[in-house]
């Protein structure tokens, strides 16, 4: 089936430069995804000489977590579960008018039309989102074993694909589910224990760093996830920093001091 | 040239230990003093520079997308091969080698697969430590599944995310020697000219991608872990920034270029619906431990699948292939379900396509279990197409995954230009001319984890490195070449944008140098590609500057590259006058229309030297020698 839409789509340079909403009719197929229907857009564009609308992507199969913007409000759009690469436009209708923005958040600073910088999540993992085990040194694999139902809810944490979903619809910006699936996944695992308390306090001090807000239990976040990551392992986290910073003392100095 | 492969003398199974302790080593203390780029952050490359991070040395790190975490490998659904043995039934490092070797058809080196095998097993102990949520059975321990080309279960797997867990581990070890500072990440930059300085790669220079800046980099060592180039085929199973920029450029300058027509057909992936299609999604091998292919028995049978009786039903490998059944390796199911097609019988409104059925798992097992085990792929085919693979056998056809050629390079990965080391699918070193389904991910996190750290040193510790300036004359002359390029690309201003000229270089790929190829086909669509890349350089529209965010001159670079390697490997093609592996010439099969090798002539990797833009390339031949797997006709019956 063909379609006829109005697209609004959020059109701005650079990150100094200011933006604006510029409107394009467009053809579309019901097989096509909603990148697919850019490309059509961008190349008719391209055809008169125009700048193509610019956009993340890449695996375009929703495991990449490069592409993600708003439609109509919704992050990635109508379909629950959903990147926006993954979302079809049988999903939509003949007539129907549709606003693109980018995420909106200060810790996401525009770059280019609905491109935005998402530096601040690799700063979240660089602060302490890992388990420090170097090349080597390993044990077996089979040597420690870990209970399926652990091993299992770590991989729906585990699951979380950094696109920044959560933190466009959270009214606070707030990066908690991001920042709760990381410490989630690795607090589950016994090879993930030794680190458990210093990585969520160091994470969490990141957080409070960058531009994120706080939680306060909206749900936002949940609603719009790709990966359906719970809001559940939120409690897990508050619950692990809590605990983090009661404990929390100073380390002892190591070594020839 | 003589190609010097480097492989240690000695019983295979001492190879690489003989080989670990004839190299040299860096003093702790002067890790720090060499810089060594990797430009990608795959698993090949975000292993790699963790680890050298890890082991002291100084890197900087390129990715071309926003994040180190978003490289290609994230995609890898499937799982991971290792000769673990953990099921007790039977695999081993040998066998693990011998399946590889044999799936490969023949035409990888013997060293490096058996090395691969053995280094497998420090891989599952390696990720586990670092918190992969693996699959796991109920008393803890880890599970497997059984992947194409072999009779053991020897996968690991968490969900169908295994490359995305796997890479994340990675990532978060990367991040980590970020965070020590001893690895600087450059994200959104793009790797455009390779520098060599005395015949030795001493450096890069970059584009950052959001300021269109370009950077020189310079360095001890460069380390190119930039993945395949099945996008030359503009559809395919790769992600849409996959290019072959960087190998390419490199070639250029001098590394040698080995089996580029050695592509993979992967025989489960969903089919196209149209002409605007931008991808093919591939639904994972592992699919085929509980799915059942078949098509109907008749030609021309329109009837919806439910309605098709048992009898009715023709599944062809069960049929073709008794004792591997649904598991043979993916260039033999391909080239089986082309076969069908091609006979009348596909399924779906273009035809072309065959059945992919759970129904008998199901029943067998339970829609829970099935969903268990492949749940994400099931709803990715359901938002994709609109069907429920629950009640609906899944339709499928085959699409190019992976590209087994790459850059050449010896046992110690490193290229004919000396202190190049290439990694991951970047290089051509491991899977012959057909990989096995979960081994690519083993390849690529062997290479970062454990070879690459132990013979980069060794070059480090041999090579004296004089010291080199900015201002040198080799560094000027590769920002003077990339900067050209640039300006070239955007004041041509023609009509046609470079999607649209790919898309069409790519349709001549896929039919004359797909799934099937021949000599006559071959050398038109090489004739063709001539033209379409004089029209690409006088008629592509490139809109916008060079001075900002500009994905249209990302892709019109890199579509450059892609017109210029398809044509070798157009000729590389049809220099090899018989079949093996994912290269099948038409003319060279046997009686039942399997793959036939010619081992007298073509028992070689084909390494092509690079001579100038409009001038023919040189192929120089690597002799390869079987001496544990015995060169027969491969067999899966
Ligand atoms: C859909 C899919 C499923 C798969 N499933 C499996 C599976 O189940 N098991 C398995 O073993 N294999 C699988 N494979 C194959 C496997 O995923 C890849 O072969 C492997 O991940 C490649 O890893 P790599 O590190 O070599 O390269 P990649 O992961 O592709 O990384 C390339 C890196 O190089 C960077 N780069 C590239 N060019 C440049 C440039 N010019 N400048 C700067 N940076 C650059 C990129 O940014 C990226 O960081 C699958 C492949 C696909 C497509
Ligand atoms: S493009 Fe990778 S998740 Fe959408």
């Amino acid at each position: 089936m063909e379609m006829n839409l109005t697209l609004h789509v959020w059109r701005q340079a650079s990150a100094s430069a200011s933006g604006k909403l510029v409107a394009y009719k467009i053809r579309a197929n019901e097989h096509m995804s909603f990148l697919e229907m850019l490309d059509v857009l961008n190349e008719e564009l391209t055809g008169r000489g125009e700048d193509p609308v610019a956009f993340d992507h890449d695996c375009r199969e929703g495991i990449c977590g490069s592409c993600g913007f708003m439609i109509n409000g919704i992050a990635h759009g109508p379909l629950p579960g959903t990147t926006v690469c993954q979302l079809h436009m049988r999903h939509f209708k003949n007539g129907d008018e549709l606003w693109l923005e980018p995420w909106r958040a200060a810790a996401f600073p525009v770059v280019k039309d609905l491109v935005v910088d998402r530096g601040a999540f690799d700063r979240l993992i660089s602060a302490g989102g890992y388990i420090s085990v170097a090349p080597g040194s390993a044990p077996d694999a089979n040597a420690v074993p870990v209970p399926k139902k652990d091993a299992d809810l770590a991989m729906d944490a585990a699951q979380c694909i950094g696109c920044g979903a959560c933190v466009a619809a959270c009214p606070n910006a707030s990066a908690s589910l991001f920042l709760s699936a990381k410490v989630s996944h690795l607090g589950l695992l016994p090879q993930g224990q030794p680190e458990r308390l210093e990585r969520v306090r160091k994470m969490v001090a990141q957080a409070n760093g960058e531009m994120f807000g706080s939680c306060t239990n909206i749900g936002e976040c949940e609603a719009v996830c790709p990966k359906h990551i719970r809001i559940e392992f939120i409690a897990r986290l508050n619950r692990d920093y809590l605990k983090a910073s009661w404990l929390y003392r100073k380390e002892a100095a190591s070594g020839g001091e | 040239m003589k190609l010097d492969s480097r492989i240690p003398s000695g019983p295979i199974q001492q190879k690489w230990d003989k080989c670990k302790f004839d190299m040299k080593l860096v003093n702790p203390a002067n890790k720090r003093k060499h810089t060594i780029i990797v430009v990608g952050s795959g698993l090949a490359g975000g292993a790699a520079a963790a680890s050298l991070g890890e082991l002291g040395y100084n890197v900087k790190c390129f990715c071309f997308q926003d994040s180190p975490r978003r490289a290609h490998s994230i995609a890898a659904q499937g799982g991971i091969n290792a000769a673990k043995n953990y099921q007790n039934d039977g695999d081993s490092v040998y066998r693990l080698f011998y399946d590889t070797v044999k799936g490969g058809d023949f035409r990888a080196r013997e060293a490096n697969v058996y090395r691969l095998a053995q280094i497998s097993v420090n891989i599952i102990d390696q990720c586990a430590a670092q918190g992969v949520p693996f699959a796991r059975e109920y008393g803890g321990l880890l599970a497997n599944r059984s992947f194409g080309g072999a009779q053991v279960s020897r996968t690991f797997y968490a969900r169908g995310q295994t490359g995305q867990q796997l890479l994340l581990g990675c990532y978060q070890a990367l991040e980590r020697q970020v965070s020590t500072g001893r690895v600087k990440m450059y994200a959104r930059t793009e790797m455009l000219e390779l520098i060599v300085i005395d015949g030795k790669a001493r450096g890069i220079v970059t584009r950052d991608l959001v300021t269109g800046a370009m950077e020189t980099h310079l360095a001890d060592t460069v380390v190119l872990a930039t993945g395949g180039y099945g996008n030359v085929f503009y559809l395919s199973t790769n992600a849409k920034g996959s290019n072959t920029t960087a190998i390419w450029r490199a070639h250029k300058k001098g590394a040698l270029f080995a089996n580029p027509c050695f592509t993979q057909i992967h025989p489960t992936c969903i089919p196209v619906s149209g002409d605007y299609q931008s991808k093919l999604t591939l639904m994972s091998e592992s699919l085929r431990n509980d799915g059942r292919i078949w098509v109907p028995r008749e030609k021309g049978d329109k009837r919806k699948a439910d309605q098709i009786p048992e009898a009715g039903r023709d599944y062809y490998l069960e049929r073709r292939y008794p004792s591997f059944g649904n598991l043979v390796p993916r260039d033999v199911a391909s080239r089986a379900a082309k076969a069908v097609c091609d006979e009348g019988r596909g399924v779906g409104e273009t035809g072309l396509g065959v059945y992919l059925d759970f129904s008998d798992s199901i029943r067998r097992l339970g829609q829970n279990v099935i969903a268990e085990r492949y749940g994400n792929l099931f709803e990715m085919y359901e938002r994709i197409t609109g069907d429920d693979p629950y009640r609906v056998p899944m339709r499928i056809f085959p699409a190019i995954h992976y590209t087994m050629g790459g850059l050449w390079v010896d046992y110690r990965l490193m290229s004919t230009i000396p202190g190049l080391f290439v990694l991951g699918e970047a290089n051509f070193s491991d899977h012959g001319a057909n990989r096995l389904g979960a081994s690519a991910l083993m390849q690529g996190l062997a290479d970062g984890y454990f070879v690459l750290p132990y013979t980069v040193g060794d070059y480090l510790a041999n090579t004296k490195l004089e010291k080199v300036g900015a201002d040198h004359t080799e560094v000027k002359r590769a920002e003077q070449e990339a900067s050209a390029q640039i300006e070239k690309l955007l004041a041509i201003k023609g009509k046609r944008s470079a999607d649209s000229l790919h898309r069409e270089a790519g349709k001549l790929m896929w039919e004359y140098c797909g799934m099937a190829r021949n000599a006559k086909g071959l050398e038109y669509a090489e004739g063709k590609l001539a033209e379409l890349t004089e029209e690409f350089w006088r008629n592509v529209s490139v809109p916008g500057s060079g001075q900002e965010l500009n994905q249209s001159l990302e892709k019109a670079g890199r579509v450059a590259d892609f017109l210029e390697l398809a044509q070798l490997m157009c000729r590389d093609a049809r220099e090899r006058n018989e079949s093996c592996g994912g290269h099948f010439r038409e003319e060279f099969q046997t009686p039942e229309g399997e793959a036939m090798r010619n081992d007298d002539e073509y028992c070689y990797a084909a390494a092509w030297q690079w001579q100038g833009k409009g001038k023919a390339h040189v192929l120089h031949k690597e002799p390869l020698a079987f001496e544990h797997v015995h060169l027969t006709q491969r067999s899966y019956k």
